[in-house]
């Protein structure tokens, strides 16, 4: 049960009664005082959300997916398939056009209904699935194409498959090629970034998050389960992990939020996208003609510096840019 | 060259094994009552079935390295950023741990040398926070990677760890990025990186730099996987096979170079580092540790 869907639940009839006011007349006193009620409503409902209201934002069944991001793109031919054993279809990757630009896209790729989400494996990426991430990864610094993520996914798969080849390496080698990397790489967190699974293909120059996306050491779920046995606790366990886009703002893990309107991208999915990829371009011509060398250097010192930790004397608190 | 102050030596008659009232340990795979000073001399390996218990960071480098062991980084002490609480507040999560494992971190990184070969070598310990890897954790790697890389030398890293370290949220998960910025570094030295899989390796560091290595070797029995085992019986709703995510698992499906029983870790690393360092670069200086790493 989403927190987000059924809130909004409570908002339908005096939407649907708005809707019949505005085809009668779109000046009664009645339309105009339903409106700022409604309006109020939102607020209160949206304004200011908890990490776990935040958390069923990132999960909202309406809200923007890779696939409407692509969409978006002046052009995207995805390239499939790790070349070894199998094309993951959580995994979406190709040449795209962004605001004219040639770029290398990678995307976790949720499926908008249950059949969808089925084939794509609820946008858990399996190992061959990050192997295509590095093939791609690497494709693009030999042609010196940026590279542009778009992140949403629960995490790695868990399954036994994965296991079995290696999810562990495959996530470890994505981390390694973004490393080497000798072009601009701009990472969004446009869903749910769920740990390692999701800083494999976010490792970047500049990270991007939606106002209302979240990225996580854990779910909190599985924080719940751990900490208290009870996975029920996981509204509170959000909260402590500090995941939202504000939280790693100020830790320098994300380095731009793109804001959401009230209520959330879903609101308005196609406008939300397009302010989306216009941060991503403006990243990218920050970084552009930047050599190799000098992205690889900025990119160590970045990831170099990261992290919060005391001296012997305890008197000193180190990093925390 | 000023000798190395004492503080910085490891003493090689003090086994540092977490105190147990008992003078007995019972083997959890032969259920045998066996006596503890005979399995600490045994390496931490039961003298009856072989079973492997996991073994004490310090213990670990006393059965490697030659001589004197130099440790560095140990002025890195966890903060806590998140200022974090669950059942207990983190500070009081890391004294307990500081109390019952005599280590400052899960992670003990310095120099050495195997066989004459001088080596940075970190090793893991499962005794503190599960090993998890939070800020700590993450720079000592990075700072040992590039010390090793600063004084040309192989780098050896025992991995045991649950994972990224909740405690630390998402600052913990990053050092994954700053161990894999430090690793891509050190392979342009031209040493190799070798880690050694032990009981348990998984999640943020077996996803880092314990598959980004050279040569990977795993002890015998360890389990090592990206997701736990519990994680994976709970999504598919169905038991796993005994031998799902252990060392031999890995080796047969060719995720790993070896699996090594431990009494032969020590004679497996030195022959790997004889194929891989040739000796007659090694200086003197070099090979008289602890001086060559202060240099
Ligand atoms: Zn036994």
């Amino acid at each position: 049960m989403n927190v987000i869907v059924e809130r909004e639940k409570s908002l339908v009839e005096l939407e649907a009664r708005l809707a019949q006011l505005r085809e009668r007349d779109t000046a009664s006193g009645e339309l105009r005082a339903l409106e700022t009620k409604v309006e109020e409503l939102r607020r209160d409902m949206f304004g200011r959300l908890s990490a776990w209201e935040r958390v069923n934002m990132a999960r909202h069944p309406k809200r923007p997916l890779a696939s409407d991001y692509l969409a978006a793109l002046d052009a995207f031919d995805e390239l499939h398939g790790d070349r070894h054993f199998r094309d993951d279809p959580a995994l979406a990757g190709g040449f795209a056009k962004l605001r004219g630009r040639r770029v290398m896209v990678l995307a976790q790729q949720k499926g908008s209904d249950t059949k969808e989400n089925v084939r794509r494996n609820f946008g858990m990426v399996s190992p061959e699935g990050y192997r295509k991430a590095k093939r791609l990864m690497e494709l693009a610094s030999r042609l010196r194409l940026p590279i542009v993520s778009f992140v949403d996914t629960s995490g790695a798969d868990p399954g036994i498959g994965s296991e079995e080849r290696a999810q562990s390496e495959a996530i470890a080698s994505c981390l390694l090629a973004l490393t080497r990397a000798e072009v601009p790489i701009v990472a969004t967190i446009v869903g749910e970034g769920g740990s390692g699974g999701a800083l494999a293909i976010a490792l970047a120059d500049h990270v991007i998050m939606a106002e209302n996306a979240v990225y996580s050491v854990a779910s909190p779920e599985g924080c719940a389960a751990i900490l208290w046995g009870d996975a029920a606790r996981a509204p509170e366990a959000a909260e402590r992990l500090r995941l939202t886009s504000a939280d790693l703002n100020t830790f320098g893990i994300v380095d731009e939020i793109v804001a959401e309107p009230l209520g959330g991208a879903h609101r308005n999915g196609p406008a939300f996208v397009q302010k989306m990829l216009d941060a991503v371009d403006g990243a990218l011509s920050r970084l552009d003609g930047l050599s190799g060398e000098t992205l690889r250097e900025a990119r160590y010192m970045k990831y170099r510096r990261i992290g919060a930790w005391r001296d012997e004397t305890g008197e000193r608190a180190v990093a925390l840019p | 060259m000023p000798p190395i102050p004492e503080w910085l030596r490891l003493r090689r008659d003090k086994s540092v094994q977490p105190e147990d009232a008992s003078l007995w340990q019972k083997c959890p795979r032969c259920n045998e009552m066996l006596y503890r000073k005979d399995v600490a001399a045994n390496q931490w390996v039961c003298t009856r079935c072989g079973y492997h218990f996991r073994m004490h960071a310090y213990d670990r480098i006393n059965a490697l390295v030659d001589g004197d062991f130099v440790e560095i980084g140990t002025e890195i002490l966890p903060g806590d950023p998140l200022a974090w609480t669950d059942k207990r507040p983190y500070p009081a999560k890391l004294e307990a741990d500081r109390e019952k494992s005599k280590l400052t971190e899960a992670v003990v990184t310095g120099f050495a040398t195997l066989d004459g070969f001088p080596v940075a070598l970190g090793v893991m310990d499962f005794n503190f926070r599960g090993g998890t890897m939070g800020t700590v954790v993450g720079e000592r790697i990075a700072n040992l990677l590039e010390e090793a890389r600063r004084r040309r030398l192989p780098c050896i890293i025992f991995t045991a760890s649950g994972g990224a370290r909740m405690e630390e949220g998402m600052l913990a998960l990053m050092q994954m990025a700053k161990t894999t910025q430090a690793v891509e570094r050190f392979m342009e030295n031209g040493n190799p990186f070798i880690t050694v899989l032990t009981d348990p390796t998984t999640g943020g560091v077996s996803a880092s730099f314990a598959f980004q290595a050279d040569i990977i070797i795993a002890e015998a029995k360890a389990a090592i996987g990206f997701a736990g085992r519990r994680v994976i019986e709970q999504t598919i709703r169905q038991k796993l096979p005994e031998n799902f995510q252990t060392a031999e698992f890995l080796l047969e499906k060719g995720h790993i170079d070896m699996v090594v029983e431990r009494h032969d870790l020590r004679a497996t690393l030195v022959r790997m580092l004889d194929y891989a360092v040739d000796r007659r670069r090694l200086t003197p200086a070099l090979k008289a540790v602890p001086e060559f790493a202060l240099q």
